[in-house]
């Protein structure tokens, strides 16, 4: 393990970072509240005046960041428990600055008036802000000026009103009935029309015409329901515009309405290729937020699952990976495998894609009978087929000739557009949560972090090949060292009072009964937890009002950053160079919508 | 009293038997390739789903021969589509080009010593004007459809069939070279003794690969890369319309295959006599048309610009050397002698 990453933890209560220390001595102390690190980031709070000279100053400061990772708005206006630093405004916006190279993270959050919510844009200082930015737009109707583009980016663009705003109403009976016109519909089509100027593409060169082509919503190659518009010459790709949001589901409104229990079967279906990996930031974030031990067996029974998950998201990524390379057949192959891992999940858990089977506390249920032996079959199955696959593709000349140098980005690119996981281990920049940021007791496992070169869609390829064994190695020592013991802590937050004790005294039966019928109520506070997700960093910011449900929960996705960064890394590729790309960023429109 | 009594039928009785066998070989060759070319969906389905581990489609009759049938019905009772903004005259004409060029095409091919529908002796000629025409049916069909998946595709098909036609051609030379005739006939009866595959190896290995070109099969499928072009030319193609443009691809495989046991592997020619010449004929082509299969289930995709670059980089100059070679070769024995 390396020593020279690691997570600065505060010692005393009102610790003061490097970074935040600079700010202060850069623009004095007085303007900005400061809250130390806890369960959440290290926040500062400043006035919007001062927004962009800040944002400028930890961009390039030598205590500075390297990655806007998060950017999203908080309705404050039904706060109960409002923080300190915000003021009388209605809307607070944050932004999560971490440095992977150092491992340290600050908040900065600026409060937003309710009457005319708007602040300046900072993506001249962060590209990667402009997709938040529209986001935050979209779902609160904060301005921000100065922005380029300045759209709609998950609702349709004639929506009405702003969805995560509290005066929003999130239940369908809310609303008044839907009724769609064929005049509406026409209406409906026409806004999805693409304008080549609106995006500030041109349509010629006087020569002659480039050719708008629309590659998906619907396209094999797609990957879901993304629409990316090509502006092409010949085959040339000249620029193009990635469209999402018609996988949206408003999973983030759907905290605010879930208790906090109910809630963890949405997070599996945010990337729906991950399953429980889902579970865990969500989780973590919320066991930390209660103080809520997690007993050792069940950390480990996480960590297998996870791991074992990781798995079938590889799988399916190599076998449409090379698929989208025009190699049919491994599909088959990578798809027996993920049978033979769902097999041990689904004995495990009792379901298959989506077992939503960790709990606050712990996991579901202990683990069955003969689960050791299903996992040793499938560890002596998995290499010799990953040696397979690695001999008769990676080792292919068609393909290494269609995949090495190919949409290849550095890590800096990838810094500033936020990419993280494989994709930016591909580029050789040596980050993995699980090692330098551990979480769920993955500190106790030895495993070794693979790192790629040229960051080009072979790398990519080969990163979650090699992953794939790193986590049959961590499975193999979940096997080997599965501690025994509880599997769910036995803390109120997380576990009913037991049966025997409820028939005996009133208040436990009141107790037991608020939390099956409401749930629990986890203290006030906020809890921001990132992990290693199969695709990226995935990161769950949960605001606790002292209630049953969520007062607001931010999910952070890789996907979204991957696809904001599609236009970087293709202007000048090829149509095929193109599909390679997008098969190799390993991506689920799920993942990127929410 | 019967017509055939008359003396000037009489005459001219055995002529017309012969044009009636003629005819009749013609229309065995053309059932034969039809429907070998339709129940190749079903051997490749087959086929692949062995070598990926599945089984492929197995219901309909015994181990799914019956499949074919049912994959008709469906394709005729579609409905028969035209895109509104399609050229209708162009789309409707592009399929026909598809399968007819293709099955023209196999009108060359001596099966046996007795069977084959006609011996011309520009028979080389003639199999390079159809697959030249052939071009025609993707061109036509991706314009007519008025679809950009569809323009791309017929773009990159042109440029893929241009270049590959140039040594398609060339790589035949050297075989007609040693024959000393275009007709195929006669390059079956040249190779007794020893097949092309050994002298005219390199000739052998631009032909399969300029062949798998012609007819647009993996991995050459660049004009319908369904990864990236999602079918690209035949995009907009839906019912018995598509299904011409299918069939005439599996006949165009078992047409290279054809032409590649003709020039190459000697043909109906084997080495034992109890086996009939058909027989031998029908196993190299079909140990061919697997391979074609084999390939498609094997390789990635190269991209575009790599196909034209093997094309003119490598292929090009290899049969040229080759045909220089054969030539002095001839030559030189020819002068010894």
């Amino acid at each position: 393990m390396r020593s020279d990453i690691c997570v600065e933890k505060p010692l005393e209560a009102v610790s003061v970072s490097p970074a935040v220390d600079a700010v202060f001595s850069y623009f004095g102390k007085e303007i900005f509240h400061h809250e130390p690190a806890g369960t959440s980031m290290e926040t500062l709070w400043l006035p919007q005046g001062k927004l962009l000279d800040v944002m400028r100053f930890l961009r390039r400061s030598e205590h500075g960041f390297d990655m806007l990772f998060d950017l999203h708005a908080v309705d404050e206006r039904l706060r109960r428990h409002r923080p300190t630093g915000l003021g009388q405004v209605g809307f607070s916006v944050f932004y999560q600055l971490v440095s992977l190279r150092t491992g340290r993270d600050l908040m900065i959050k600026v409060g937003v008036d309710e009457a005319a919510p708007k602040l300046p844009s900072i993506t001249a200082i962060w590209p990667a802000a402009n997709w938040y930015e529209r986001e935050v737009y979209d779902m609160f109707g904060i301005v921000f000026e100065g922005h380029p583009c300045l759209k709609r980016l998950l609702m349709p663009p004639g929506w009405q009103g702003h969805p995560l705003r509290k005066d929003y109403a999130a239940r369908a009976t809310e609303h008044g009935p839907y009724i769609l016109t064929p005049r509406k519909q026409d209406e409906q089509q026409a806004q999805l029309r693409f304008v080549p100027e609106e995006w500030g593409l041109a349509r010629g060169n006087g020569q002659r015409d480039y050719m708008f082509l629309n590659f998906g919503p619907n396209h094999p190659s797609a990957h879901g329901a993304f629409r990316l518009v090509l502006q092409l010459d010949g085959e040339e790709v000249l620029d193009c515009v990635p469209d999402i949001g018609y996988h949206h589901r408003g999973a983030e409104k759907m905290a605010e309405r879930q208790s906090w229990h109910s809630y963890i079967p949405y997070t599996d279906r945010i990337d729906y290729t991950g399953g429980v990996v889902n579970n865990l930031p969500y989780l973590l974030a919320l066991e930390a937020l209660g103080d809520i031990p997690v007993p050792q067996r069940a950390q480990t029974i996480r960590v297998m699952l996870t791991e074992l998950f990781r798995i079938t998201s590889h799988l399916l990524f190599f076998g449409t990976y090379v698929q989208d390379l025009g190699a049919m057949t491994p599909v088959f192959f990578t798809f027996t495998d993920r049978q033979k891992a769902y097999g041990i999940i689904e004995a495990i858990t009792g379901f298959r894609m989506h077992p939503a089977w960790f709990r606050i506390g712990g996991v579901a249920a202990d683990l069955p009978k003969g689960w050791d032996a299903l996992v040793e079959d499938f560890l002596a199955w998995m290499p010799k087929r990953l040696d397979e696959y690695q001999k008769t593709m990676m080792e292919n000349a068609t393909l290494r000739e269609r995949a090495q140098h190919v949409a290849a980005y550095t890590s800096e690119q990838a810094l500033e557009w936020g990419v993280t996981g494989p994709n930016l281990r591909a580029t050789g920049f040596d980050f993995d949560a699980r090692r330098d940021r551990p979480y769920s007791g993955y500190e106790n496992f030895s495993f070794e972090v693979p790192l790629g070169k040229n960051g080009d869609v072979f790398d990519r390829g080969m990163m979650r090949l090699e992953e794939m064994r790193q986590s049959l190695r961590i499975i193999a020592q979940c096997l080997k060292h599965m501690p025994s013991g509880a599997i769910r802590a036995d803390h109120p937050l997380s576990t009913p009072p037991a049966r025997e004790r409820m028939k005996t005294d009133i208040e436990t039966l009141i107790r037991h009964f608020q939390q099956i019928s409401w749930g629990a109520r986890m203290p006030v506070g906020e809890s921001m937890q990132m992990i290693e997700a199969t695709k990226g960093l995935n990161s769950y910011y949960i605001i606790s009002d002292g209630g049953t449900m969520s007062y607001r929960t931010r999910i952070r996705t890789p996907s979204f950053a991957h696809l904001q960064q599609i236009p970087e890394v293709m202007r000048g590729g090829f149509v095929p160079d193109m599909v390679a790309h997008i098969a190799s960023i390993d991506f689920v429109m799920a993942d990127v919508d929410r | 009293m019967s017509v055939f009594s008359l003396p000037a039928v009489q005459a001219i009785l055995p002529q017309l038997m012969s044009i009636a066998w003629g005819i009749g070989k013609a229309l065995i060759v053309l059932f034969g390739v039809v429907i070998c070319g339709a129940y190749m969906s079903l051997v490749e389905r087959r086929v692949l789903g062995l070598w990926q581990d599945r089984y492929g489609p197995n219901r309909v009759g015994p181990f799914g021969l019956f499949q074919l049938v049912a994959d008709m019905l469906k394709i005729f009772f579609k409905e028969d589509w035209i895109p509104p903004f399609a050229d209708k005259f162009l789309f409707v004409l592009a399929p026909l080009v598809a399968m007819g060029t293709m099955i023209l095409a196999f009108m060359v091919i001596p099966v046996t010593p007795d069977l084959g529908v006609a011996d011309l002796n520009i028979g080389v000629l003639f199999f390079m004007a159809m697959a030249g025409l052939a071009v025609y049916a993707v061109l036509l069909g991706g314009y007519a459809s008025g679809n950009k998946y569809a323009l791309l595709g017929v773009a990159r098909s042109a440029a893929q069939s241009l270049s590959y036609e140039v040594f398609l051609g060339l790589s035949m030379m050297g075989v007609v070279a040693r024959a000393g005739s275009f007709d195929l006939r006669t390059i079956v009866l040249s190779q007794q003794g020893l097949w092309n595959i050994i002298p005219q190896f390199f000739g052998f290995i631009a032909f399969l690969i300029a062949g798998i070109a012609v007819v647009h099969r993996h991995p050459f499928d660049q004009p319908e890369a369904e990864q990236e072009l999602a079918d690209g030319y035949h995009i907009e193609y839906g019912g018995m319309k598509w299904g011409m443009f299918f069939v005439g691809e599996y006949v165009g495989i078992i047409l290279i295959s054809a032409m590649i046991v003709t020039l190459f592997f000697g043909g109906w020619l084997g080495p034992f006599s109890v086996v009939p010449p058909f027989v031998w004929f029908a196993l190299k082509t079909g140990a061919f048309m697997l391979f074609f299969i084999l390939i498609r289930a094997s390789v990635p995709r190269p991209r575009y610009d790599q196909v034209m670059i093997l094309s003119w980089q490598y292929l090009l100059p290899l049969t040229l050397v080759n045909l220089i070679i054969t030539g002095a070769v001839l030559l030189w024995v020819g002068g010894a002698a």
